[in-house]
C-alpha cells in the first residue's frame, strides 16, 4: 500500500510541475490549472485512502467547512482585492505548518533516538518558525492591503536591533530545544520562539511600505512554500517537499523579478520603505517648470487626432477602479482604426501581474497588453500616452538623474512619446516620495481627478461625434 | 472687472485678441467681456459666437472701451484708439516696446497699465503665455505655405507617368520657432529640408524634425540666452556666408528668420547670393520687419528679381487669422489666469511673478521697461564636455574560476558533512528537496510575466498541500490536542487548495485574446 501511495505522490508532483509549466503561456494556462487540480485531488485521495485510523468525519468536516469558505472566498473577491486574497492565503499555509509542526512534536507515536530525534526536532522547529513568521507577516500584508493598518512603513526605533535580537533568540531556544527529550521542559521554548516567531512577522511586514507589497507578496509566496516543505520533512513526505520546493523557488524568483524592477535589493526592500533613512528625499525634490492642467475635451481631441496611443496604468487604476473605463476607452478607440496598447511596469499594482489581471478582467485582449522591455523603445514613435494612476514607473529621474534615489530604475521612457496626458488625483509624489519632472515637460498635461470619472467624461465627449 | 475686446484697427491685421471659446474662459475668472461689433468676423468668428458664450456686443470701439478695466488687443493701439482707454485700465497687447519707447511715454502720462506680450520671459513657467512663440509658429507654417504658392514646383518628389518629378529643397535659416515651424511644415510636404543656427544646441531640435544641420568649421557658440541669437565673430560670418554661397546655387526656397534682439536684423542673404539661385525660386524673409535678412526685402511687399520672388510680408500670423487668433487668445487667457490669482475678476499685477513682471511694461504711471533679464538658456556653458548623462555601469562582478572552485568545494565539503551525520533517511529527502529547487526554477523562469498573479494563487492552492501532514495526524495519534490541531489545519488547508484553484480559473479564464 505504501508503494501505491508513494507512486500516487509521485504522480501529483509531476502534476504540480505541469501546472507551472502551464503557466508559461496564456494557451496553456488553463490546462496547467487542470493538471494542478488533478494532482492535488489525487494527493488527497491517496492520503485519506491510506489513513488507519478511519476519521473520515473529522475529516470530511474540516475540508467541507475549508471548501465552502474557499469558494465563497474566491468567488467573491474583486480583482482589485486580488493582492489582499493572495496575502490572507499565505497566512493560511503559515497556519497550517504552524500547527501540523506542533502536532508533529506533540505526537506520542514518534520515538526516535539519536541523529534521526535531532533531525526530527530541527524540522519542527524550523517549521513551526517559518510557518509563523509566515501566519502573521501575511495577515499584517493583508491588513496593509485592505487598508486596515496604515500602509505608512512601521518605524521603530532600533528595529533592526529588535529584529536581530529576535533571531538570536529563536537561535539559543532552538540550541536547547533540539537535542533535548521530547516530553521535558522544552515545550516552553517551542512555545516562546512561537510567540518570538508570531511577532517577529508582524515587525519585519509592519516596517515595509505599500508599494513594496509586490515584493513582500512574493517573499511570503517563497515563506509559505518553504514552510511547506520544512513540514515535508518533518513528515518525511516527499510531495510535501517537492511542492514546498516549488513554491518556495517561485516565490523567490518573484522577488527577484519585482525587486529588479526597482532597482532595489531584496535587503533594502526588506529593510523598509523608500527615503527611510531621511534626507535623500527632499534632495533633488525641486523641479523647474510648472504643469499644465489639459481639460475633458482637450483630452477627447487629443485621441482622436492621435494614431497610436499607448496606456500605462499603475495602483492609480486600480483604486479608482478604472479598469472598465480604461477597457470601453481602448475599444472605442480600437474601432475607430487606432492602435492601442497597454505598458506594464512589472511593479506596477500591488501584487506581480496586478495590472494584466484587471486589464484580462475588463476584457482587455492580452496580446495588446505589453511588458516595459517590450513596449520601451516604440515611445518615440507613439503619439499619445495615457499614464493612469501611476508615478515613479514613469519618472524620467530614473534615467535622466544619477542622484536622484530612483536613480537606475527602470520606468517606462513614456516622456519620448508625442504627447503624454497624467491622469491623477493631485500633484502628490509617488511611493517613493521624490517629485516627478514629467509632469513638468512640455509635452505633459495633466487631467486631475478620479481616473474612473475622467474617463467615462472623455468617453462621452468622444460618442456623439 | 470688464475685458474689453475692441476690433483692430491696424491695416491688414485679420486677428483678434478673444475667442467665442476663450470669452467663456475669462468669465470664469470673473470677468465680465464686450467685444467690439465685427471684431472677430475677419478671423471667422462671428458675432454672434460671441454673443452664444456671454460676451455682450458693442457698436462702437467708444462703447466698447468705455468703462473697461482690461483691454485685450493684438496690435499697439493708435492714438486715437488710446483715447478711448479710460485711465487706470490695464492694455495687453504686441506693443513693440524696444521701439516704441513714445507709446509708452503716453500709457504713463494717461496712467494706463501696459503689458507687452512679448516681453513675457522665456522660461518653462510662461510658455503656457508665451505668444511669441504661438505667432511665430503660425508664421512659420504659413512661409512655407506662401512659399510653395509662389513656388511654381512641387515641394515633393514624384515619379509619375508624365516624368520624374525632383523634390524641393528648402533652407531655413535660424531654427528659432518659426524656423522649425518652418522645417516641420517642409518636411511633411515632402521636401529636401536643410537648416543653419549659429546655435549649437538647437542641432538636435533641427534633426529631429527631419532636416539636415548645417555647420562651420568654427568653433563658437552663439546661444545670447532668452532662447535668442548673439551677434557672431566677423570669422564666423564669413564661414556663414561661404556656406550659404554653397548652398545658393541648390536651394529651391530659402526661409529666413534670423533676429537679434532690439537690433536690426542681420543681412545673411545676399544680393549675390538671390542672383546665383534659379529662376522661380522663391525667398521668405521673416524677419522683414526687422529690415530683413534678405539684401532685397521690401517690407509687406512681393518682389521679383533676377527671377527670385522675395516675400517681406511682416504679418504672416494674420494671413491665418482663426488659427493665430485661437492662439493668442488662449495665451492672453493663461495671462489673466496668473493675474487674477483669487478668480475674482480683479486682476493684480504681481512683480514678484517673473513672468508678469517681464510683460509689465508700463505699471501705475511708470515706465518698468526693460525688465530685469532672464537668465535660463538651455545651452551647456562652453569648453566643457558634455555633462556625462549616462550612469556609468557598474563595473560586473566577475566569478573567477578560482571562486567558482572555492564555492563549489565548501558547498560540496558540507554536503559530505550532513552525510556524514544525517540519517539516510534523511538524505534521501534532503536530495528531493534540492533537485526540486532547480526544477522550480528552471519552469518558474518560463512563466509570462502576465501570469505572475495566477502563478501566485496557484502557488497558494498548492502549497495547501501541507494539507496531507495534518490529514496524517487527524485522530492518529490519539492525542485529543493533536487531532484538534490537525483538524483546523485540514480546513485552512482546504480554504486555500479550493479558493485558490478556484480563484485561478476565474482570472485564467478572462484572458483572452
Amino acid at each position: 500500500m505504501n508503494s501505491v501511495i508513494s507512486m500516487a505522490y509521485l504522480f501529483s508532483a509531476v502534476m504540480f510541475i505541469l501546472s507551472l509549466g502551464g503557466l508559461s503561456s496564456h494557451e496553456t494556462a488553463r490546462r496547467g490549472n487542470a493538471y494542478g487540480i488533478v494532482g492535488m485531488a489525487v494527493a488527497i485521495i491517496a492520503t485519506i485512502a491510506g489513513i488507519a485510523s478511519g476519521a473520515y468525519l473529522l475529516v470530511g468536516i474540516a475540508m467541507a467547512v475549508g471548501a465552502v469558505v474557499g469558494l465563497h472566498l474566491a468567488r467573491k473577491v474583486e480583482m482589485t482585492a486580488m493582492p489582499q486574497l493572495v496575502a490572507l492565503l499565505h497566512s493560511f499555509v503559515g497556519l497550517a505548518a504552524v500547527l501540523i509542526g506542533w502536532g508533529g512534536y506533540l505526537d506520542p507515536r514518534v520515538n526516535l533516538e539519536g541523529a534521526a530525534h535531532i533531525v526530527h526536532n530541527s524540522e519542527i522547529y524550523i517549521g513551526v518558525f517559518i510557518g509563523a513568521i509566515t501566519l502573521t507577516g501575511s495577515i499584517v500584508a493583508f491588513g496593509k492591503l485592505q487598508g486596515l493598518i496604515s500602509g505608512k512603513p512601521l518605524m521603530l526605533p532600533a528595529r533592526h536591533w529588535l529584529n536581530l535580537i529576535a533571531i538570536l533568540a529563536c537561535v539559543v531556544l532552538g540550541a536547547q530545544f533540539i537535542p533535548a527529550e521530547v516530553g521535558s521542559a522544552t515545550i516552553i521554548n517551542l512555545l516562546v520562539m512561537t510567540s518570538i516567531a508570531l511577532l517577529l512577522g508582524i515587525h519585519l511586514i509592519a516596517a515595509i511600505g505599500g508599494a513594496d507589497m509586490p515584493v513582500v507578496i512574493s517573499m511570503l509566496n517563497s515563506y509559505s512554500g518553504w514552510a511547506a516543505a520544512a513540514t515535508g520533512f518533518m513528515l518525511s513526505n516527499d510531495l510535501l517537499i517537492v511542492t514546498g520546493a516549488l513554491v518556495g523557488s517561485s516565490g523567490a524568483i518573484l522577488s527577484y523579478i519585482m525587486c529588479r524592477g526597482m532597482n532595489r535589493s531584496f535587503v533594502s526592500v526588506i529593510l523598509g520603505g523608500f527615503g527611510s533613512d531621511g534626507g535623500e528625499v527632499a534632495a533633488d525634490g525641486e523641479v523647474e517648470g510648472e504643469a499644465v492642467a489639459t481639460t475633458y475635451d482637450e483630452l477627447a481631441d487629443d485621441l482622436k487626432n492621435a494614431g497610436s496611443i499607448v496606456i500605462v496604468p499603475g495602483f492609480g487604476m486600480a483604486v479608482a477602479h478604472a479598469q472598465q473605463a480604461v477597457s470601453d476607452l481602448t475599444d472605442k478607440l480600437r474601432k475607430a482604426g487606432k492602435t492601442v496598447r497597454f505598458g506594464i511596469h512589472p511593479v506596477a499594482g500591488r501584487l506581480p501581474g496586478h495590472m494584466n489581471v484587471l486589464l484580462a478582467e475588463a476584457n482587455v485582449p492580452y496580446d495588446i497588453v505589453l511588458e516595459m522591455e517590450e513596449i520601451n523603445e516604440d515611445f518615440p514613435e507613439t503619439d499619445l500616452v495615457l499614464v493612469i494612476g501611476a508615478n515613479d514607473t514613469v519618472n524620467p529621474d530614473a534615467v535622466e538623474k544619477p542622484g536622484s534615489p530612483i536613480a537606475g530604475m527602470p520606468v517606462l521612457e513614456v516622456w519620448k512619446a508625442g504627447k503624454v496626458v497624467v491622469l491623477k488625483r493631485s500633484m502628490a509624489s509617488g511611493y517613493a516620495g521624490v517629485a516627478n519632472p514629467l509632469f513638468y515637460k512640455e509635452n505633459s498635461r495633466m487631467l486631475f481627478g478620479d481616473a474612473k470619472d475622467s474617463l467615462q467624461t472623455v468617453l462621452g465627449k468622444l460618442t456623439p461625434a | 472687472m470688464i475685458i474689453a475686446i475692441p476690433k483692430e484697427t491696424a491695416p491688414g491685421e485679420a486677428r483678434v485678441a478673444a475667442t467665442p471659446a476663450s470669452v467663456k474662459r475669462l468669465q470664469a475668472l470673473g470677468f465680465d467681456v464686450a467685444v467690439e461689433r465685427g471684431a472677430g468676423e475677419a478671423a471667422n468668428f462671428p458675432d454672434a459666437e460671441y454673443e452664444q458664450a456671454g460676451a455682450k456686443i458693442c457698436d462702437s470701439a467708444k462703447d466698447c472701451l468705455s468703462d473697461t478695466g482690461i483691454v485685450l488687443k493684438v496690435q499697439a493701439p493708435d492714438d486715437g484708439e488710446l483715447d478711448l482707454v479710460p485711465s487706470g485700465a490695464t492694455l495687453v497687447a504686441f506693443l513693440k516696446p524696444a521701439q516704441s519707447g513714445e507709446l509708452l511715454q503716453k500709457f504713463a502720462d494717461r496712467n494706463i497699465n501696459a503689458l507687452a506680450v512679448e516681453s513675457i520671459p522665456r522660461i518653462s513657467r510662461a510658455q503656457k503665455m508665451d505668444a511669441l512663440s504661438s505667432m511665430a509658429n503660425i508664421a512659420g507654417y504659413r512661409a512655407v505655405i506662401e512659399a510653395a504658392h509662389n513656388f511654381g514646383r512641387f515641394f515633393t518628389g514624384q515619379i509619375t507617368a508624365a516624368g520624374k518629378i525632383p523634390p524641393a529643397k528648402v533652407l531655413v535659416i535660424g531654427a528659432g520657432v518659426a524656423g522649425l515651424s518652418a522645417i516641420g511644415t517642409a518636411k511633411s510636404m515632402g521636401a529636401i529640408v536643410r537648416a543653419f543656427d549659429t546655435r549649437a544646441e538647437v542641432r538636435e531640435q533641427v534633426e529631429s524634425m527631419g532636416a539636415e544641420f548645417l555647420t562651420v568649421e568654427i568653433e563658437e557658440e552663439g546661444s545670447g540666452g532668452g532662447g535668442y541669437a548673439k551677434q557672431m565673430s566677423k570669422e564666423f560670418i564669413d564661414a556663414e556666408m561661404a556656406l550659404f554661397r554653397e548652398q545658393a546655387k541648390e536651394v529651391d526656397i530659402v526661409i529666413t528668420t534670423a533676429l537679434i534682439p532690439g537690433k536690426p536684423a542681420p543681412k545673411l542673404w545676399l544680393a549675390d547670393m538671390v542672383d546665383t539661385m534659379a529662376e522661380g525660386s522663391v525667398v521668405v524673409d521673416l524677419a522683414a520687419e526687422m529690415g530683413g535678412n534678405c539684401d532685397y526685402t521690401v517690407a509687406d511687399e512681393r518682389v521679383v528679381k533676377s527671377g527670385v520672388t522675395i516675400l517681406g510680408y511682416t504679418n504672416l500670423p494674420s494671413r491665418a487669422a482663426t488659427q493665430s487668433s485661437t492662439l493668442y487668445a488662449t495665451n492672453l487667457c493663461h495671462l489673466l489666469t496668473d493675474l487674477t490669482p483669487e478668480k475674482d475678476g480683479q486682476i493684480d499685477i504681481n512683480f514678484d511673478d517673473e513672468a508678469i513682471r517681464g510683460a509689465t511694461v508700463v505699471k501705475e504711471g511708470e515706465i518698468t521697461w526693460p525688465p530685469p533679464a532672464p537668465k535660463i538658456s538651455a545651452a551647456p556653458p562652453q569648453k566643457k564636455p558634455e555633462p556625462q548623462i549616462e550612469v556609468e555601469p557598474a563595473p560586473e562582478k566577475k566569478t573567477t574560476p578560482l571562486q567558482y572552485v572555492a564555492f563549489w568545494s565548501v558547498a560540496g565539503a558540507l554536503l559530505l558533512a550532513l552525510g556524514k551525520s544525517a540519517p539516510a533517511d534523511f538524505v534521501a529527502h534532503f536530495t528531493v528537496f534540492v533537485l526540486s529547487i532547480f526544477i522550480g526554477w528552471q519552469v518558474i523562469w518560463n512563466v509570462s510575466h502576465s501570469l505572475h498573479t495566477p502563478l501566485m494563487s496557484v502557488t497558494n492552492a498548492i502549497s495547501g498541500i501541507v494539507i496531507l501532514g495534518a490529514l496524517l495526524q487527524v485522530g492518529a495519534t490519539g492525542s485529543f490536542l493533536v487531532t484538534l490541531l490537525a483538524f483546523v489545519a485540514v480546513l485552512f488547508a482546504s480554504i486555500n487548495i479550493f479558493g485558490g484553484f478556484f480563484v485561478t480559473h476565474r482570472m485564467l479564464k478572462m484572458f483572452r485574446r
